[in-house]
Order: C-alpha cells, then structure tokens, then sequence
C-alpha cells in the first residue's frame, strides 16, 4: 500500500489542514470528506457562509480564496492548505462594514438575506476583476479595451450570475454593485406606459 | 449531501499520480477543480476509495506558444484560459467557448483537463477540440501518448483514457476563424447545442457537443459546405439524437441544424 495512506490508515480518512481564514491562521483535523464550506461552518462557527444546494448551483457558498471567487461547496478543506479564505465575516473592518455591506444595506439588496453573504462576496471579488480587466461574455475582449472599465449593467448581471437570489432583489444588488463600483447611485425610475406603448406591448 | 469515505492524496508529480492510479485502478479517482467530481461524489454516483489532487504538480498549468501551436496544461482553470491574451488572439473560438462556460465561480476552479476526462455530453471543450483538430496529450504507466480529439469521445461520460491514464495538456492548433456558438440550457447554462465552427479557406470543420450522447465532427456538413449556410441540413445525418426532458430528438435535431447554419454563416 501507499506510504501516504498507510501513515494515516488507522485514523480512516482524516486530514490536517492549515489555512488562513479572515487573517487568523488556523489548523484543523477533519474528515477528508469535509468541504470548505462544512469546515466553515461546522467546524470554525463561521455561520455567514451559507448553504444553498450544496451543489454548485446557486453561488450562496461564495468565498473569496487567494484572490478568487470560488464555491466553498465544491472545494474540499483538504485542498485548501496554505490558502488565504476571506468569508463574509472578514469584510467589515471592526465596526466598519465594508462599502459593498453598506450599499447593499442602502439599497435593499436582499429580502430574506438567505443569498446575500454569497452576493457580496461575488461583487467584493468583481471589484477587483473589474480593476484587472477580466473578461467575459458580454465584453470579451475587455483588456484591450481599457483597464479599470466601467460596467453596464449587462456586464453586471452577467458577472453575478453564479449567485441566485430567489427573492428576486436583482435590480437593487445591481444598484448596490455600481454605486461601490462606480460611484453611480442614481436611483432607477418608472414610468406607467402611454396608450400607445400598452397597445404596441399587446401585439408583441 | 456526503461523499462516501475516500482517502485524500496530494500527488505532487505526475508520475506518482499514475502509479496510484496504477495501483488502485477503479477504486481511485483523479480530482483537479472538482466542480464535476464533487457534486457526483456527493450523489454517490461515484465512490472512490482514493481521491488524487493533482492540483499542485508543478508544470501542469501553464499556457504556452510554440511554432504554429498552442499548449494549454490540463490544470489550467477556465479562467485562465478566458483571461489569456495568447488564447484570445490565437485560439479565439477557445475564448468564445469559454466566455459561455459556467459563471465565474465554476471557472475559477474548473480546469480544461478534467472537463475533457470528464466527457460530459452537454460540454463546450469537446466541440472545440474536435473543431480545431486538437491533439490530447496524455500519460500512463506506460509512458506518454498523443490522442487525437476525433478519437477520444467514445461515448457519455467515456473517453480513450485507459485506467492508469491522466491528461496533461492539450495542444491546439492555430486558428485565425472560428466560431463558437451555443443553445443554453436557460438554468444550468449548460449546452443543449454547442457548435463550433472553424473556417479554413473554403473547408469548414464542424464539431457539435450537447446533440448525442458523443461530441462529434458533423462530417456531413462539411463535405456539403460550399461556402453558405445551405449544408447545415446534414447537421445530424447518422447521429442518434438525444432526448431528455429539456429538449426532445426533434427539438433538438432542429436546433443543431439551426445553430450549425447560423455559424456558418458568420
Ligand atoms: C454550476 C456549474 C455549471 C457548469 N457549467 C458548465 C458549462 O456551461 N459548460 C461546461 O462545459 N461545463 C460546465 N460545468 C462543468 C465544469 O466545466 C467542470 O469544471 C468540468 O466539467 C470538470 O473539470 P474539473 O477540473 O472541475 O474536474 P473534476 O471535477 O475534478 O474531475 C472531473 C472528472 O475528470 C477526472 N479528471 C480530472 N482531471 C483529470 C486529468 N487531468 N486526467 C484524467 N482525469 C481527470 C476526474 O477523475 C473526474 O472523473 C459546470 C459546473 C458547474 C458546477
Ligand atoms: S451551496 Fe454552494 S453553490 Fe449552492
Ligand atoms: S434575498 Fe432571499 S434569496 Fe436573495
């Protein structure tokens, strides 16, 4: 059998692992099995992550690792040694929460809030790909375009979509995105239709 | 949702990934993103004794430019892939497929390597490398082996990899025009139809992932191009077409043919 197995073996299936998690160092003895998210959790009461579908389908797991948005769900703890994790707890700075908090906070960028650690983890790390030109699918080919870009609001929801809010408060974290990212705090308005709109709005 | 019980082993080089592999044969499987992986382990549709991390060995991600060639390492994320400038102007229906693939979480861990080994029918990469005529460099306790992407889809979730078999890289070959185009599945973004095109002088060839249960070269169609988006009816011609509760056989045989003229005609 396999040295690394056999060290281990009459442990059945325990890992050790350090990490960083919010700027404190920590080391913990799991059960291979356990996902980051779990460790979070279960092991670290670091509640904030939450546990949509525990599946990769919904974003509420969102932590932001090495730099990187990632789903804490699909990332085993044992792959996370010498990671630097930054959750939803290590955003504020004491009393101070972070600016993307606040606007989320000043726009109503939630209801139940079930969704809203992921969402903010995501747009915190969208920040930063912003910063560094990264592309996607509306703008493909962003660096050569400019660094620093200013995103629409297609761009916006494109870049969140791997986090679900079935409350549906998109419109407002979409407000809450770009007054943090560019300082854009311009409140959407509506209007009723005209006559002449609901009658063409038919026919459609 | 827990996986069985599995033993966690880092590999740190290739080498030493085979020979567990080698070893354990079917009760060991490789783990590189795991954003595949770990939702069927989870569903124990797959129960290793002993999962590999092959994420840290060392060489296994870099993107690099010889000659007339492009050679993305198996563990590059799709991000990576997404963000190479080189990729961009070399490889640009990679890019286009890419910038479909996923949200930005999946592509932050998911990797090039385990998607192919993975072989999902409904997968952008394997449209692309049939496409571009791509070769798979693999290796084994028998040493070091090329794959050509025509050979190495062998059926839903099946590919030519023996069992002692990792991917390493993949070598693309140049391509100044092609196109890359995809019917979502609107929930999981996956493809119901992903066709990619990649235009050479006056020859096309046509690889389309998410119609059978096998990505395939849509043969027909290029031997009828001539230069419009006319051949595109030949899209499923000798293909047994999927059927699942998203798209049904007729449904989706439209949409190939659909898909398949709308790039051709780019
Ligand atoms: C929410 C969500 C949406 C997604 N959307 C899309 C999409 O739109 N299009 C798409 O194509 N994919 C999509 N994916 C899948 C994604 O691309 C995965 O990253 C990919 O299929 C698997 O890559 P991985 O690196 O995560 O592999 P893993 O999950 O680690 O492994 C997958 C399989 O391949 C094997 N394996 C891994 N690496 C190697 C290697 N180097 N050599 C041999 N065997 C290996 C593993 O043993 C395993 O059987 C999605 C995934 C999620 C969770
Ligand atoms: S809990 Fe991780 S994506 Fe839903
Ligand atoms: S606020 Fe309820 S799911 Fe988003």
């Amino acid at each position: 059998m396999n040295e690394k197995i056999k060290k281990n073996s009459f442990l059945t299936n325990q890992i050790q692992v350090s990490l960083k998690i919010n700027a404190k160092n920590r080391s913990l003895t799991l059960d291979s099995r356990t996902s980051l998210l779990d460790a979070l959790r279960e092991h670290l009461e670091l509640n904030g992550t939450k546990k949509g579908c525990d599946h990769g389908q919904c974003g509420a797991c969102t932590v932001i690792m090495n730099g990187k948005r990632q789903l804490s769900c699909l990332t085993l703890a044992a792959t996370c040694e010498g990671a630097n994790v930054l959750t939803i707890e290590g955003l504020a700075k004491k009393d101070k929460m972070h600016p993307m908090q606040g606007a989320f906070v000043k726009h109503d960028g939630f209801q139940c809030g079930y969704c809203t650690p992921g969402q903010i983890c995501s747009a915190v790390a969208l920040l930063q790909e912003a910063k560094d030109g990264d592309a996607s699918y509306v703008t493909a080919d962003v660096r050569n375009i400019s660094k620093e870009l200013k995103l629409s609001e297609e761009e916006i929801r494109e870049r969140l979509s791997g986090n679900i809010c079935r409350c549906g408060a998109y419109n407002n974290i979409v407000q809450a995105f770009k007054e943090v990212h560019s300082a854009d705090d311009e409140m959407p308005t509506w209007k009723f239709a005209t006559k002449m709109q609901m009658k063409s709005a038919k026919r459609k | 949702m827990i996986p069985a019980k599995f033993d966690y082993i880092k590999a740190t080089s290739i080498s030493e990934a085979v020979n567990l592999l080698d070893e354990h044969g079917f009760d060991a499987k490789i783990l590189s993103g795991g954003q595949s992986l770990l939702p069927a382990m989870k569903l124990r549709l797959n129960r290793p004794e002993i999962v590999i991390d092959i994420n840290g060995i060392p060489g296994m991600n870099s993107i690099e430019e010889t000659g007339d060639e492009v050679i993305i390492g198996a563990n590059c994320t799709h991000t990576q892939i997404l963000n190479s400038d080189m990729v961009y102007k070399t490889v640009n229906i990679l890019h286009q497929a890419v910038t479909t693939l996923g949200d930005v979480q999946v592509r932050n861990r998911g990797t090039i390597g385990g998607s192919l080994a993975h072989a999902d029918p409904s997968a952008d990469y394997p449209a692309v490398v049939l496409a571009c005529n791509a070769q798979i460099e693999v290796e084994g306790k028998g040493g070091k082996r090329t794959i050509a992407a025509t050979d190495f889809f062998q059926g839903i979730f099946t590919t030519a990899l023996e069992d002692d078999e990792i991917v390493t890289a993949v070598r693309f070959p140049k391509v100044a025009h092609g196109k890359y185009l995809k019917f979502y599945q609107s929930a999981s973004r996956f493809a119901i139809v992903g066709v990619a095109v990649v235009f050479d002088d006056s020859k096309v060839k046509v690889g389309i992932t998410g119609v059978s249960d096998t990505p395939y070269r849509a043969t027909a169609v290029e031997e009828a191009y001539t230069g419009n988006g006319d051949a595109a009816e030949h899209a499923v011609d000798g293909i047994e077409v999927m059927s699942d509760h998203f798209a049904d056989e007729n449904y989706r045989s439209h949409l190939a043919k659909v898909m398949v003229k709308r790039a051709l005609e780019e």
